[in-house]
């Protein structure tokens, strides 16, 4: 499968050493309160341009909360996140793209979905073809994208966001209640986008997905960071508590027994 | 003044034989319902999808209006569309009144707050649906509207045929603006109307069983739509 139609990239490395690159994230206090509950609890996070980092944590952790935040689609109520040192701008947010858990297809064919965000984007159709092959999903491209299978509806909207060429892809949990063979094309695809140099952050649960994906790994519990390091290391011998108990399957109790919002 | 089954007999002989003042008559009430349902399409959906897409003070209050305005009495507007036009009325100038013209404008202004409210309704669900998807992608307003409409298409096609059944259905306004005279502005409506009254029922009857005949069409077409709709997976 072609790679040319992967956002990138010669714009992106030579970006990769300067401060203004809009793949570098940093988050300070990130702080935001549902229904009188404290969700993200002060959060500090600060990425560099390359990689992939996956967001792990238990339900109600604030994994997907943190994503919608980071990419200005939910509002903190306080702390700052900046992206090659701007403020979430439009012109910013444009730049980014997120795949969501259920995947909302427009009401048309696949080609069509993809369509959509080229024309928004002003691009060039031409992009389609290579865009629906890179998932996997050439010769479907008249289906109705409601009529593809789960795993299929998740590649066609991982290649509508791609089709907006964005410096930074996030994920979340995109591949929660598919089949392992639907699981492994689409890491593939985010490991080959993440090679053509976006930056890459994937919410998961699925410590093998992160294993299997990312580069560094950052930890979550009860709105707080409370482990960030490469993963191999973060996943064989984590340093705190709640990952260690986490990730060996043991029960980790919310500090307040309430209603947990999706993570 | 004939029995029941003999006005039958006649009505469907009527039909049959292709009658010229009864063709002239459908015609053109489908010549003015269909203008009125087009020209509330054009004014409903992009307010409905306004309306379902924007944020602005007073808006519930407008939604509120808007769905109230579903009710107007045919008469009331018919009325009201007649004093705008009157030659001594605002609109008088145009020399509308007691024409075809008039009879749209009046059907207009009598379902396009039935399109307007009911576009509004299906096109707030599907945003809401796509809300986090289309703020993702950073679309405009514009944009998000458009899209909106495309995929809300055979929902809409729904709301248009709604507005068509009430407008060709509806004998008040036209009545009122059109004066229905004949060869000029008599409808299926204004016909039974006078026909009724004069006794002529196999005239009235034919044109009654013409507009039952319109009003089963538009349900199957809406049912097709929907079905249709439902078979791509685009309902």
């Amino acid at each position: 499968m072609p790679d040319d139609v992967l956002p990138a990239h010669a714009r992106l490395q030579a970006a990769a050493a300067r401060a203004d690159d809009p793949r570098r994230l940093n988050a300070r206090g990130i702080a935001l309160s549902l229904a009188g509950r404290r969700v993200l609890d002060g959060i500090d996070l600060t990425l560099g341009p390359r990689g992939v980092t996956a967001i792990m944590g238990p339900n109600g952790a604030g994994k997907s909360l943190l994503l919608r935040v980071l990419h200005g689609l939910v509002t903190p109520d306080a702390g700052e996140v900046r992206w090659g040192g701007q403020p979430l701008s439009l012109a910013v947010r444009r730049r980014q793209a997120l795949v969501f858990q259920t995947p909302v297809l427009l009401r048309r064919s696949a080609a069509a979905n993809v369509d959509f965000v080229l024309r928004a984007r002003g691009r060039d159709l031409s992009a389609r073809d290579g865009l629906l092959r890179l998932v996997g999903l050439d010769g479907r491209g008249a289906t109705p994208a409601r009529r593809l299978s789960g795993g299929e509806q998740q590649r066609l909207a991982l290649a509508r966001v791609l089709a907006a060429e964005p410096d930074v892809l996030m994920l979340d949990e995109p591949t929660a209640s598919l089949d392992p063979a639907s699981v492994l094309a689409i890491e593939d695809v985010v490991a080959r986008t993440a090679r053509a140099g976006t930056r890459v952050l994937i919410v998961t649960h699925d410590a093998g997905q992160a294993r299997r994906l990312a580069d560094d790994v950052v930890f979550l519990n009860a709105g707080r960071v409370v482990e960030t390091g490469p993963a191999d290391r973060v996943l064989r011998s984590p340093g705190s508590d709640a990952a260690r108990a986490y990730l060996s399957g043991r029960l980790v109790l919310p500090e307040t027994p309430s209603e947990t919002p999706r993570s | 003044m004939q029995d029941m089954s003999e006005a039958l007999g006649l009505a469907i002989a009527l039909i049959a034989s292709g009658d010229a003042d009864l063709r002239e008559i459908v015609a053109l009430s489908l010549y003015v319902s269909l203008s009125a349902t087009l020209f509330s399409c054009l004014i409903g959906i992009p307010a409905g999808a306004l309306l379902a897409v924007m944020r602005f003070p007073g808006r519930g209050a407008l939604v509120t209006l808007v769905n109230a305005l579903m009710g107007l009495p045919p008469v009331v507007v018919g009325l009201i569309v007649y004093l705008a036009l009157s030659r001594s009325g605002p609109l008088g100038f145009l020399g509308l009144l007691y024409t075809p013209s008039a009879m749209i404008v009046a059907q207009t202004v009598l379902i396009a707050p039935i399109v307007t409210a009911l576009s509004r309704q299906t096109l707030e669900d599907l945003h809401t649906e796509y809300d986090e998807t289309f703020r993702s992608l950073c679309l405009t307003r514009l944009q998000v509207m458009g899209a909106l409409i495309r995929d809300g298409r055979f929902a809409l096609v729904t709301a248009a045929l709604a507005g068509f059944g009430r407008a060709v259905a509806e004998v008040g306004a036209v009545m009122i603006v059109g004066g229905n005279i004949d060869h000029l502005t008599r409808v299926m409506t204004t016909a039974i109307a006078l026909e009724t009254s004069k006794g002529e029922l196999a005239l009235a009857l034919s044109l009654g069983i013409v507009l039952m005949a319109i009003a089963l069409g538009i349900n199957a077409l809406v049912q097709s739509v929907r079905s249709g709709a439902a078979r791509g997976s685009y309902a």
